[in-house]
């Protein structure tokens, strides 16, 4: 095997403001399944999208069995022997099994012989398939046979899977790991994406780890452990914590046995969360995007009910949606910013008024006080330096960190008893989240009781007094900040909760 | 009351002359909808190939020419929709809309100096052997070829859907545009060609009121059947036999009610003439109660690759 079957040099890829992808060099063997690991932001997309013909790298160069090769498009890549299967499916519901397959493939065979086809290779796999139930029927695991199927109908010598296992059960997983080392043993080369760090352990020969854009190391996950990976992802680079763990007050919100089903396919379930937040404390939940940090702030804002579960000094408000909820003093910040926290096309001063009508007295027996609104407003512009004309434009007409900031500055100033922010300072600037971060201590420090859920771990040991990590709906156990070690996060987060005590 | 005097062979006969307009439309409408767009200037495509046919007929003598210069206006009046929904990216609803006034105000335009006229019609099409058979034959076998022509298009419309690759991948638009466009569809050109046969299916079905229904012209005459036609669409759940059995259930209990009218039925006439309009929708619904509907799920939402 001196022969890679796919060759990158040093390739590299810049968007305004960020570079993806930095001199990153690796090479796939046939018969490989290679593991591609990262936070986050770390580059991984980008760099399967260049050999997906989805992106062109800015410099270096791919070679595929010794030629050189540079996908324009991905048909292209399709044709040289590269198939990818997405991360959310390109299926059409109404369809059946057979019609998705077809319409995938440059010369599809008629229906009948295409469904034979589908039966006899999706047996061969392992992975059961009727080519004429329709799409709309079959669960995520299914659909995802699907994709791989037609994928697997064009022959291909590498597969290329972006988080296969995150919509998967268990079971399915299973399932999928027999194929994917069937496949292996028979020549196919597998670049396989996933932040679960047991899987990559048990399935993959070879990981490659990017960090901020750059290749950081090339290992044998079989012989590494999850802790090693864990800390070569993270980095060793973690602030020392510099909040020292104040004296902080009553239990304001507690969360008990609080599970909840998934609200979509793509959703997490909850399973079991336990905590409480003190009043002056800062909760920091980590953990890899898509482990539950949206249902768990919609369970804690009140767009989800639940029963008996969220508790404010006491009381039960598991029942009340957002609005009664922030008249009592929760209040919260998602993090999709344009559609979620402000609507894109309402002023500020409207978008003010949405979420602040209640505590800031904007209504008056169903009438609103738009003068109220539009000082409010400006009064959230001017406190958090948002960069805009003024509150008459649009959210929408905003830039990203202007607007976080306008959604941040919205709530804090509100004086919340409690305040959920999830990624308070996603792609803001460092001084602007540094402001954020900044309004959050000192909201905590007037007696607040906040949970900031971010993926920014650097963040969270900034400013939380107590960590916890989401790993598929659980959270971990939660633990002092100070004295957390690298490993220990990067173990909280993987899911691998037991047995470890600090290292320090 | 005389119900002898209803003869079930001229009553059948006459409910397929009946339903063949709205039968037409339906089916240019179903192509459209299953491309994902929502067409409502249905009536206003009808009634202006109604006069484009009738005057092209009268002038010629041809109905022939008649129906397909009927077809171009009706494919014309679309493209105008096509142009506007597809590539100026506007409101599919308030467009169409927008092309049934157009059409009731340019065909009274273009008809003032046709009214009163009669045209000529088409002849009877007698298929040999078959028209022949006592009873059945004069039931289904001695109409005009548009009668035909229509029955044949339902049974084309559904084996190119289910059965061609071409009819997949409308479905596929109609569905996703989104997904179709991905996989390398051109979205717009096919939804353009839809737009351009669910055009020309209404500016045929128009014709066919004006030039063998009726054979004269007179203002406003298709009379809501465009409308009828695209509930009957909706209610059809998307599926082309289905659209034949309301087509068909329409024309049947209009002709029956004439009839009974004709007859004096001790029902008032106002109840007749509105039970073609209930006991359709009626059985169709009941027909559509079960199962999924089947509505394209892209129908009406306005496309635009921005990659």
């Amino acid at each position: 095997m001196t022969q890679p079957l796919l060759r990158l040099t040093g390739l590299t890829k810049a968007y305004p403001g960020v570079v993806a992808n930095s001199d990153v060099s690796f090479n796939i063997n046939a018969g490989e399944v290679h593991a591609l690991l990262g936070e986050n932001g770390a580059g991984k997309s980008t760099l399967v999208k260049m050999i997906y013909g989805l992106v062109k790298p800015d410099t270096g160069s791919m070679a595929l069995n010794d030629a050189p090769f540079a996908p324009p498009a991905p048909s292209a890549a399709r044709q040289s022997g590269v198939a990818m299967v997405f991360q959310h499916f390109s299926l059409f519901e109404a369809l059946n099994v057979a019609e998705n397959i077809a319409l995938g493939m440059e010369n599809a065979p008629k229906q009948r012989d295409l469904a034979a086809k589908i039966k006899e290779v999706s047996h061969q796999y392992g992975l059961p398939l009727d080519p004429y139930m329709r799409v709309g029927d079959l669960s995520a695991g299914e659909r995802q046979r699907v994709e791989i199927i037609r994928c697997l109908l064009q022959n291909p010598k590498l597969l290329i899977m972006d988080e296969p296992t995150s919509v998967l059960t268990p079971q399915e997983v299973e399932i999928l790991f027999k194929t994917l080392r069937q496949l292996k043993s028979e020549g196919t080369a597998i670049l396989y994406i996933s932040h679960k760090l047991e899987e990559i352990r048990s399935l993959c020969d070879t990981a490659t780890i990017l960090r901020l854009g750059k290749k950081v190391a090339t290992c044998t996950p079989a012989d590494t452990s999850a802790k090693e990976l864990a800390e070569m992802m993270v980095g060793e680079t973690l602030h020392v914590p510099e909040r020292a763990a104040g004296d902080f007050g009553d239990v304001l919100l507690n969360v008990q046995n609080l599970s909840l089903p998934a609200p979509s396919e793509f959703g997490t379930a909850l399973k079991d969360v336990n905590f409480e937040v003190r009043a002056g404390e800062i909760l920091g939940i980590g953990g890899v995007a898509g482990n539950g940090q949206d249902e768990l702030l919609g369970a804690l804002s009140g767009e989800v009910s639940s029963k008996n579960a969220v508790g404010l000094r006491g009381r039960d408000i598991s029942k009340l949606g957002p609005q009664q909820r922030r008249a009592l003093g929760v209040l919260a910040a998602p993090e999709e910013r344009l559609g979620h926290a402000a609507v894109p096309d309402m002023s500020l001063t409207e978008n003010a008024l949405l979420s602040a009508a209640v505590r800031k007295d904007m209504m008056r027996s169903g009438f609103l006080h738009w003068g109220k609104a539009k000082d409010y407003a400006q009064e959230v512009i001017e406190a958090f330096d948002v960069r805009t004309p003024g509150p008459a434009n649009a959210a929408r007409s905003l830039s990203g960190g202007n607007l976080q900031k306008f959604v941040i500055g919205r709530e804090v100033l509100q004086d919340p008893d409690v305040l959920i922010v999830n990624q308070p300072t996603w792609g803001v600037d460092a001084a602007a989240a540094a402001a954020i971060r900044q309004s959050l201590m000192d909201l905590a420090a007037k007696g607040a009781a906040l949970i900031v859920i971010s993926q920014d771990l650097d963040e969270l040991m900034e400013i939380s007094d107590h960590f916890a990590a989401l790993n598929e709906g659980r959270l971990s156990a939660i633990r002092p900040v100070q004295g957390l070690s690298v490993e220990e996060i990067g173990l909280m987060m993987g899911g691998v909760h037991s047995g470890v005590e600090g290292a320090a | 009351m005389d119900l002898s005097s209803i003869n079930p062979v001229l009553l059948i006969a006459s409910l397929m002359v009946s339903a063949t307009p709205i039968l037409l439309a339906a089916l240019g409408e179903l192509v459209v909808e299953k491309s994902g767009v929502l067409n409502l200037g249905v009536e206003g495509m009808m009634i202006t190939g109604a006069i484009c046919g009738f005057a092209i007929g009268v002038n010629t003598g041809s109905p022939v020419l008649g129906f397909m210069f009927s077809a171009l206006c009706g494919a014309l009046l679309s493209l105008a929709f096509g142009i506007l929904t597809q590539y100026l990216l506007s409101n599919q609803v308030a467009t169409g809309l927008g092309l049934t006034l157009v059409g009731l105000g340019l065909s009274s335009l273009i008809g003032k100096p046709y009214e009163g006229i009669k045209s000529p019609t088409l002849q009877k099409m007698e298929l040999p052997l078959l028209s022949d058979i006592p009873i059945f034959g004069k039931m289904f076998f001695s109409h005009d070829p548009m009668v035909y022509f229509s029955v044949a298009l339902v049974a084309a419309v559904w084996a190119v859907l289910k059965f061609s690759r071409a009819g997949l991948i409308l479905r596929a638009v109609g569905e996703s545009h989104d997904a179709a466009h991905a996989l390398g569809y051109k979205v717009v050109r096919i939804r353009m060609l839809a737009i351009l046969f669910g055009g020309a299916c209404a500016g045929l079905a128009g014709a066919y009121i004006s030039l063998v229904r009726v054979p004269q012209w007179t203002e406003g005459m298709t009379a809501g059947a465009g409308w009828i036609a695209l509930a009957i669409v909706v209610f059809a759940s998307w599926k082309p036999w289905r659209i034949l059995i309301g087509a068909y259930l329409f024309g049947g209990v209009t002709v029956l009610q004439l009839n009974l009218q004709a007859a004096g039925a001790k029902v008032p006439i106002e109840v007749l003439s509105m039970s073609p309009y209930l006991i359709t929708i009626t059985v169709l619904v009941i027909i559509s109660a079960r199962g999924n509907h089947g509505a394209p799920a892209a129908l009406g939402k306005i496309f635009h690759a921005s990659r």
